[in-house]
């Protein structure tokens, strides 16, 4: 079975899904970002979904579970790069990526991650800067 | 074979493992791409292909699958078989309502794959089997 990268960039988790994944590797995928969101304390995560032609019921729950599990550990998921006929046949399918906020490239995404860091920074006091998870960001 | 429908060359798959149903994907996109079905059209019917290859392989213990380039004379097809000797489905209404599962899946397969092709069949006895029959014209 192969196993997709996930990258740090910054206080960003980059995930760039470059295969047609068996379930195990989605499978796999779930629990080796929850594990780099607690190792690094990343506060967002982007997945790139540029290169898949399809994405199916599977890799569709993969992506709310994510969402759902960076939420739990304060982390922003942002799924980006969706191909239209992708996006057109999610909906036909009957999916309705619940929770899952979209943009357009990786670019975007951050730009996301950013302002909503921002806004949340300002109700919360900088409480992040008293967090001891910081502490093992040197990964 | 029916008459007055031309058929090219079956390709068979068997379905045993994970990766057999991402060697469906490809091999329906390969033939998908041969008809000249549209890029949406396409993406279609190989999500409509992975959810039936899943179903195969989780709850039909395994099976095979058919992919058939058709022609009726007017338009090119892909028409897919997939078969296996599992358990059926007792209660087929209840099977292709959406959000109906027995494993703990979002229960869009069955339903969303119907939605993404033009034909769509289903023979299933309990104790024996089930087979499933679905075509993709191109426009
Ligand atoms: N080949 C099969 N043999 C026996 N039962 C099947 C087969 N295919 C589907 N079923 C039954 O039909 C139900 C609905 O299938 P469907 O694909 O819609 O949902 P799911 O596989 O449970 O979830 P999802 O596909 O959304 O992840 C299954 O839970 C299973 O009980
Ligand atoms: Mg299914």
């Amino acid at each position: 079975m192969e196993r997709v990268p996930v990258l740090k960039i910054g206080d960003i988790l980059l995930v760039s899904i470059q295969l047609d994944m068996e379930d195990q590797t989605a499978l796999q995928l779930q629990e080796d970002l929850a594990d780099r969101i607690v190792a690094t304390g990343c506060h967002g995560v982007i997945i790139d979904i540029t290169a898949l032609d399809i994405v199916d019921s599977f890799v569709g729950r993969m992506l709310s579970t994510i969402a759902a599990i960076s939420k739990v550990l304060d982390a922003e998921t942002v799924v980006v790069g969706m191909r239209p006929a992708v996006a057109i046949t999610l909906v036909e399918l009957g999916l309705s990526l619940n929770g899952i906020r979209t943009a357009l490239n990786v670019e975007r995404g951050m730009e996301l991650i950013a302002a909503s860091r921002e806004e949340t920074d300002d109700w919360a006091v900088d409480l992040d800067e008293a967090d001891p998870g910081q502490a093992a960001t040197s990964t | 074979m029916t008459a007055g429908l031309g058929l090219g060359r079956p390709q068979t798959q068997a379905i045993v493992g994970d990766e057999d149903v991402v060697r469906v994907r490809q091999l329906v996109r390969t033939v998908a791409v041969a008809a000249k079905l549209s890029l949406v059209d396409q993406t279609k019917l190989v999500t409509a292909a992975s959810e039936l290859a899943r179903n195969t392989l989780v709850y039909g213990g395994g099976g095979q699958v058919e992919v058939t380039t058709v022609d009726n004379g007017r338009r090119q097809g892909v028409r897919i078989v997939f078969t296996d000797s599992g358990p059926g489905i007792p209660d087929l209404e209840l099977a292709l309502t959406d959000g109906y599962t027995t494993g703990g899946g979002l229960g869009l397969g069955l339903s969303g794959a119907r939605r993404l092709v033009d034909e769509f069949d289903i023979q299933t006895a309990v104790g024996q089997g089930t087979r499933i029959t679905v075509t993709k014209w191109s426009r």
